[in-house]
């Protein structure tokens, strides 16, 4: 299991270190630091051996955090209790930054010594944390108050404690959307897929039973079988429907019973929590095409001509359209001309940078630059990097739709009505690359 | 009010000043003080002088105080024992506290203070808590009997800790039941045979059960732990996959590895035609690919395992190469290893998109990414057949780009397939050789001299180029010399009139002014052939080389197996045995695959129970080491005599790594064996029997005697095979070896004769076996304790064990063998009769041989005749006993007589016989049944032998 835990700050000074196992000694703070913080080669693995230690580390702006174990531990649980860690910290205190980190060092110590016992990770969620380490004390509870905190510590339902209660009940719901593109400089599609988020924030009272369901092919045709003809159940599911690769789970939501029929049912933590991922690779919608034409000039100059065409409905705006063309190390100089946005050579970036602020659907727009070369006599070739691109859509390029939301407490007196809905839809561009 | 203030005070005197502020009566005084401290401990400052002041702020009822003076005490309670008694009072009292928070917070503290004094008082504090209402206090107290155990393990035997522990598996809270497994596993790590965690199909249920309640790291432990239990049959196997799956769709990647470990390791168990065994399989690829959308450092933990995976079972990601791109952005181990992935995954049928990703990638920035898509290029041209023409076009365009590293790495790689598909691709030869100056690395320039040796006779100006070389033939690496020697003298040998004058220089460079001995040797080797007989050197050096494996860089299928069994753990991302990296006793346990088993197994013979019948995973690639493979691993064995002497197991000098188990279909047999107590570090180890056989005395006729006394007829001793010569003194500058194995009351031994046929006295005489099939080494040293003298002659009998590494040879009683004396290592291989391994318990129980020989598959059986033996069946039954097979009954009908036999092999495999004897009828059937039908062939030999002997 984990042997100890460090904390470091850009120039390797420690700025937590928590050991748990006995086999850990001082000198693996300094090991870490030596040989992989002051290393002068780029990291090379997250993982690192030395001396029969080893090393697992994660970046967070300039801080370094590092688990050390001379075990053969799960490496995989040990990096997820790594996020997990950074997830608390900022739930705690915000950015994870060497003056905040300072700063609440003594928290920091007291959720390193609950969340890590012996170096086994115990219940990290920030809800149930929340409500017994506070840092203000916590002398003055009840015996029920504190039977309370162990038992949803510990209980089945980790991540909600009893007795919450709000005026109004109401969920917001984002499906947050990552489209991935890798096209050849011909238009041809090499890889395509969408990573997704369904964000859920609730304010609900007591322990509200919720059941989730979108536009799930398999639901949607299982149910089509149920009912209606085939033919019917076709017609329906049709273009509604999608296809969805994989998908994983908060872990409020009851595994077996979505194995078993599908469902998604839960009982939500309160506030934000990310209910469910999923990737889909059929039918995506890509928001834009890039056309990307490169011409060589002579050994000192290059044409670069690249088109965008917006691929959805006219009525939606695309907005923070960014696309970078990558320029050779040896620009001395570009000239560029845009239809549309703003566009700018940026030295430090070598990239063509151009922006756009909205852009409705089916429209095209171009840009056209010149690059002047400074000769060289390096051999190698440039490697032109692809041509990527950001954006921000109002719409799921999956095409997931959301089918309801039921909410049931049959506890309290308010009903699936009376709850307020609000569902949303982003669609962003994850790595959206066009080679040239 | 910020804290980071604390970090900053390094006047001097501050421990004083610290001492005054942690005795002031001011409450918020002693917190910042203790803060203070705290800060200094943590950057590395020598706070423990204030031990006294800091423990005397422990009696608060200030739970932040408090918690930071625990803190302190963690830390310095070693260097400051008498004064952490301080403490124990304070821990004790808080461990009677109504608030189940400070409970826990005592009880958790006082583990993590190895001090022995507050050991003690640990214990009872710690019986209440493991029993506290609260379940909270309870799953604390789960992990302090680990840490207990830690610090004195006889402790928490004798307070009876462990039973208690194994009742909090049946704990009402799913967390509780989490910590106790979690707890469990370590403790049972380091008592690899106390079966401590006692999984059985009820307390599977419990953790199965608790699996869908607790956190996600509580499933982790369960999911971890239930990795190590073999089911009993396919049937259980298959439903606890079935509960396990749902955790595929888990947000925690670590929860989703482990849920794939459980897995991958029972599907082994499923045959292979189920519906299910299909289903299981298209379910495990989508949440693989799904890990690869996670962050960089859990992609790269993904990676590896999936590169164990795609090796494992290639059909679970056959379709999806995509995923596998690599992405621009991605940080550079996610690079190299995506790319190690698609090597893997490259089929006919995705080849053309794979090429040109890689070519792609060969324009890229990082050098070590673009030299091993390089290099994968090749790989894919010599798996992929179709596509080499189309591999090697690539090549060419690279080596355009004249691209230093590039250029040199894909020479290395055309290399390769030269050898892979000769006389094909020739014609690119001449752009290679435009190349040539600017190779600098040694591989390139070796790569490249060996093509214009080999095709000297295609090559115009073969002789310039290698003389070129030769200039600075002593700047050269070794690797570079002895290329360069070899390709001189292929050329010489092609085309021998112009280059008689070359050959002479490069072979008086290698003898006389070197002083490396490799390259000495080799010049010297090709001067006499050379000079005495050039036809034959002909076909040595120019004869026709084999063709290269497809896949060279194949983890070795054992260790792939041990490696299955830790997915997710940190042996999956080294890919390496936990034993090499894991200090002391802990996780050098080797773990392994569970063998596939029939529904209805027969439980009377546990020996067998295992023991399926030879149905190895055929999706395994298996690879069977070439001749220089074997070599190598022979050139690498510890030559040096064992240090210990005498014939027990302990003492047999079984340094040699881990061990390696059967490939194929016999590995299963050695499944359900445990480690020896006595070897400490891993081998699986032989069968219980084994050490007391080899404890038997080692004199031999004794133990005819007492065999005599036993009044089972007659039997005469085992058998013997004649003495034949295994390694000639042409072979072996002068030494000759012969010899022959037998089995003397329960020892085999290998009864050696040396004879030195030189004009010089050999000493120092050293003896190592390969790894072999039933794990044969030597069990003492060589005793060859005088010189010996030109034509002199000695015999020595080497006791052997059966535990050393195993693996499987072909033919299956071949044996490979390295003698060193002080003027060299020689290499032999022999057969041993397959007798010999046969053990004195051999005898079954009749009921039992009925049952095993109706539950082996008819498959497995195997028919031999044995011709011209003129013994009666009564005769034929004692002179088999003699060499331990045992008639178990007899049987006549109508004039033939049967006789039902028994036989065991020292690792446990039963062999069953039926021999038909007819009066009259010199001819003799025999039916073998075994589950592993493998040895069938071998044990049939043995009869044969015995029976004419």
């Amino acid at each position: 299991m984990i042997g100890g835990l460090f904390i470091y700050n850009h120039k390797g000074e420690v700025l937590i270190s928590r050991v748990y196992r006995d086999d850990i000694g001082r000198n693996a703070v300094d090991a870490f630091r030596v040989n992989v913080i002051h290393a002068r080669q780029q990291v090379r693995s997250p993982v690192t051996n030395i001396a029969r230690t080893s090393f697992f580390h994660v970046k967070r702006s300039n801080i370094w955090l590092a688990a050390v174990t001379k075990q053969n531990v799960n490496a995989a649980m040990v990096f997820e209790f790594l996020y997990k860690m950074c997830d608390v910290m900022t739930a705690y205190f915000g950015k994870i930054s060497e003056e905040n980190i300072k700063n609440n060092f003594v928290l920091i110590y007291e959720l390193l010594d609950e969340i890590l016992d012996f170096g086994y990770p115990q219940n990290s969620e920030t809800g149930a944390l929340k409500t017994f380490i506070t840092q203000t004390g916590i002398k003055s509870q009840s015996k029920e108050e504190q039977s309370q905190i162990t038992s949803q510590v510990t209980g089945q339902i980790g991540w909600r404690r009893e007795g919450i209660k709000y005026r109004r009940n109401e969920l917001f719901l984002d499906v947050l959307e990552s489209v991935n593109l890798l096209m050849s400089p011909q238009g041809q599609v090499l890889s395509a897929h969408v990573s997704g988020r369904v964000v859920m924030k609730s304010y609900l009272s007591g322990m509200p039973e919720c059941k989730f369901g979108m536009n799930d092919k398999i639901v949607i045709d299982k149910q089509g079988k149920g009912g209606a003809t085939e033919e019917a159940a076709g017609k329906r599911s049709g273009h509604q429907s999608i296809a969805i690769d994989d998908c994983t789970f908060h872990q409020c939501v009851r595994l077996s019973k979505f194995d078993a029929e599908r469902s998604i049912s839960f009982i939500p933590p309160d506030g934000e929590c990310e209910l469910m991922r999923y990737r889909t690779t059929k039918d995506i919608i890509l928001p834009f095409r890039v056309i990307p034409l490169v011409r060589e000039v002579g050994r000192t100059k290059l044409e670069v001509k690249v088109v965008i065409k917006s691929n959805f409905k006219p009525s939606l705006l695309a907005q923070k359209i960014e696309v970078r063309i990558p320029t050779p190390l040896n620009t001395s100089g570009v000239q560029v001309i845009c239809m549309k946005g703003k566009a700018k050579y940026k030295a430090s970036e070598n990239a063509i940078v151009w922006k756009i602020k909205r852009m409705a659907g089916m429209k095209e727009s171009q840009i056209s630059a010149e690059i002047e070369l400074l000769p060289t006599n390096d051999k190698k070739k440039w490697a032109r990097p692809p041509i990527s691109m950001n954006f921000e859509v109002p719409f799921a390029p999956s095409g997931l739709k959301v089918r309801y939301l039921k909410v049931f407490e049959p506890k309290l007196n308010y009903s699936d009505h009376d709850v307020i809905k609000w569902v949303r839809y982003i669609g962003r561009s994850g790595i959206y690359e066009t080679r040239c | 009010m910020t804290d980071s203030k604390y970090f900053t005070t390094t006047k001097k005197g501050e421990i004083f000043e610290l001492k005054a502020e942690l005795n002031s009566d001011k409450k918020e005084k002693k917190k910042e003080a203790v803060k203070k401290v705290i800060a200094s401990m943590t950057v590395g400052k020598d706070v423990s002088a204030l031990f006294p002041d800091v423990v005397n702020c422990m009696q608060t009822d200030n739970l932040e105080l408090k918690k930071l003076v625990y803190l302190y005490l963690m830390n310095y309670a070693k260097s400051q024992p008498d004064m952490a008694i301080m403490a124990v009072n304070t821990f004790v009292k808080d461990c009677e506290d109504p608030n189940p928070l400070i409970r826990a917070l005592a009880v958790r503290t006082m583990g993590c203070i190895r001090v022995d004094k507050i050991t003690e008082y640990l214990c009872e504090p710690l019986r209440k808590c493991l029993k506290d209402e609260d379940p909270y206090v309870r799953k604390t107290a789960a992990v302090c009997v680990a840490k207990l155990h830690d610090i004195n393990a006889q402790l928490v035997e004798d307070q009876g800790f462990l039973d208690t522990l194994k009742d909090l598996i049946s704990d009402s809270n799913p967390m509780v039941v989490a910590n106790a497994v979690a707890a469990l596993s370590e403790i049972a790590e380091s008592h690899p045979n106390s079966n401590l965690l006692d999984l059985n199909p009820q307390s599977i249920n419990k953790l199965l059960t608790a699996l869908n309640e607790c956190t996600e790291w509580g499933q982790i432990f369960i999911l971890d732990c239930l990795a190590n239990y073999t089911p009993r049959d396919d049937r259980e196997s298959q439903s606890i996959c079935e509960r396990v799956t749902p955790r595929l769709s888990h947000a925690n990647s670590a929860v989703v590895l482990s849920a794939v470990k459980v897995l991958m390791k029972f599907m082994e168990m499923l045959p292979k035609d189920l519906d299910y065994y299909g289903t299981l399989l298209k379910k495990l690829a989508p949440p693989l690919v799904t890990l690869l959308s996670a962050e960089p450092e859990l992609q790269y933990v993904a990676l590896r395992n999936i590169n164990l995976i795609v090796q494992k079972r290639p059909e679970i990601l056959k379709h999806e190469m995509k995923v596998f791109f690599v992405k621009y952005n991605d940080p550079i181990y996610v690079k190299l290893e995506k790319l190690d992935i698609m090597i893997r995954l490259a089929s006919q049928a995705n080849i053309a998109q794979v090429l040109a990703e890689l070519k792609e990638y060969a324009t890229e920035v990082d050098v070590d990414f673009v030299r091993k898509a390089v290099r994968a290029i090749g790989r894919c041209a010599i798996k992929v057949e179709q596509s080499a023409e189309r591999c090697v076009s690539t090549l060419l365009d690279l080596i355009q780009t004249k691209v230093n590293y590039v250029v040199q790495e894909a020479i290395v790689v055309i290399k390769d397939i030269f050898r892979k598909y000769p006389n094909k691709y020739e014609s690119v030869i001449a752009t290679l050789c435009e190349n040539l100056d600017s190779l600098d690395e040694p591989e390139a320039r070796a790569a490249m001299i060996w093509i214009v040796g080999e095709y000297a006779e295609r090559i115009d100006n073969a002789d310039e180029l290698l003389e070129s070389f030769l200039e600075g033939f002593h700047d050269e690496s070794t690797q570079v010399q002895l290329q360069l020697l070899t390709a001189i003298v292929k050329l010489f040998l092609k085309k021998p009139t112009e280059t008689q004058e070359l050959v002479q220089q490069v072979l008086s460079l290698a003898t006389q002014d070197s002083d490396n001995p490799d390259l000495r040797d080799r010049g010297y080797i090709y001067w006499r052939l050379l000079s005495t007989d050039p036809v034959a050197a002909k076909e040595v050096v120019l004869a026709e080389k084999p063709l290269i494996s497809e896949e060279t860089d194949l983890i070795e299928p054992t260790l792939l197996e041990e490696l299955i069994c830790h997915i997710g753990t940190l042996a999956s991302v080294y890919h390496k045995p936990p034993s090499a990296f894991v200090e002391g006793s802990r996780g050098v346990m080797h773990k392994r695959l569970p063998a596939r088993t029939g529904s209805g197994e027969g439980t009377e013979c546990p020996d067998v129970g295992n023991a399926a019948g030879g149905s190895a995973p055929e999706a395994a690639p298996s690879i069977i080491p070439s001749q220089g493979d074997l070599l190598g691993d022979l050139l690498n064995l510890d030559l040096a005599p064992p240090t210990t002497t005498g014939p027990t197991p302990s003492t047999s000098g079984m340094q040699m790594g881990g061990m390696d188990l059967l490939g194929g279909g016999l590995e299963s047999l050695l499944f359900n064996m445990v480690s020896h107590p006595k070897m400490g570090a891993g081998f699986g180890a032989a069968p219980a029997v084994m050490p007391a056989s080899l404890n038997a005395p080692v004199g031999g006729g004794l133990g005819d005697l007492f065999d005599l006394g036993g009044g089972v007829g007659m039997p005469m001793g085992a058998y013997i095979p004649p003495k034949t010569v295994w390694l000639p003194a042409m072979k072996a500058k002068g030494l000759e070896i012969s010899g022959t194995f037998a089995r003397r009351a329960g020892v085999i031994q290998m009864e050696l004769v040396l004879t030195n046929k030189a004009m010089s006295v050999m000493t120092d005489f050293a003896i190592q076996f390969n790894r072999n099939s039933f794990g044969l080494a030597p069990a003492g040293p060589l005793q060859v304790l005088t010189p010996l003298g030109p034509n002199q002659t000695i015999e020595v009998s080497l006791p052997l064990s059966t535990v050393g590494p195993v693996m499987k040879m072909d033919p299956l009683n071949n044996l490979q063998v390295a003698v060193k004396n002080n003027i060299d290592v020689f290499y032999f291989s022999c057969q041993y009769p397959i007798s010999m391994l046969f053990v004195e318990d051999g005898k079954m129980e009749r009921q039992v041989f009925l049952a095993t020989w109706k539950d082996i598959p008819n498959d497995n059986e195997s028919q031999f005749q044995i011709q011209d033996c003129h013994l009666n069946s009564e005769a034929a039954s004692n002179k088999l006993q003699g060499s331990n097979i045992f008639t178990i009954a007899k049987r006549t009908v109508e004039g033939q007589d049967m006789l039902y036999m028994s036989i065991k092999l020292s690792n446990g495999i039963w062999v069953l016989a039926e021999l038909k004897v007819q009066a009259g009828n010199p001819n003799y059937t025999i039916s073998l049944k075994c589950r592993a039908p493998e040895v069938s062939q071998c044990v049939f030999q043995c009869y044969e032998a015995v029976l004419k002997n």
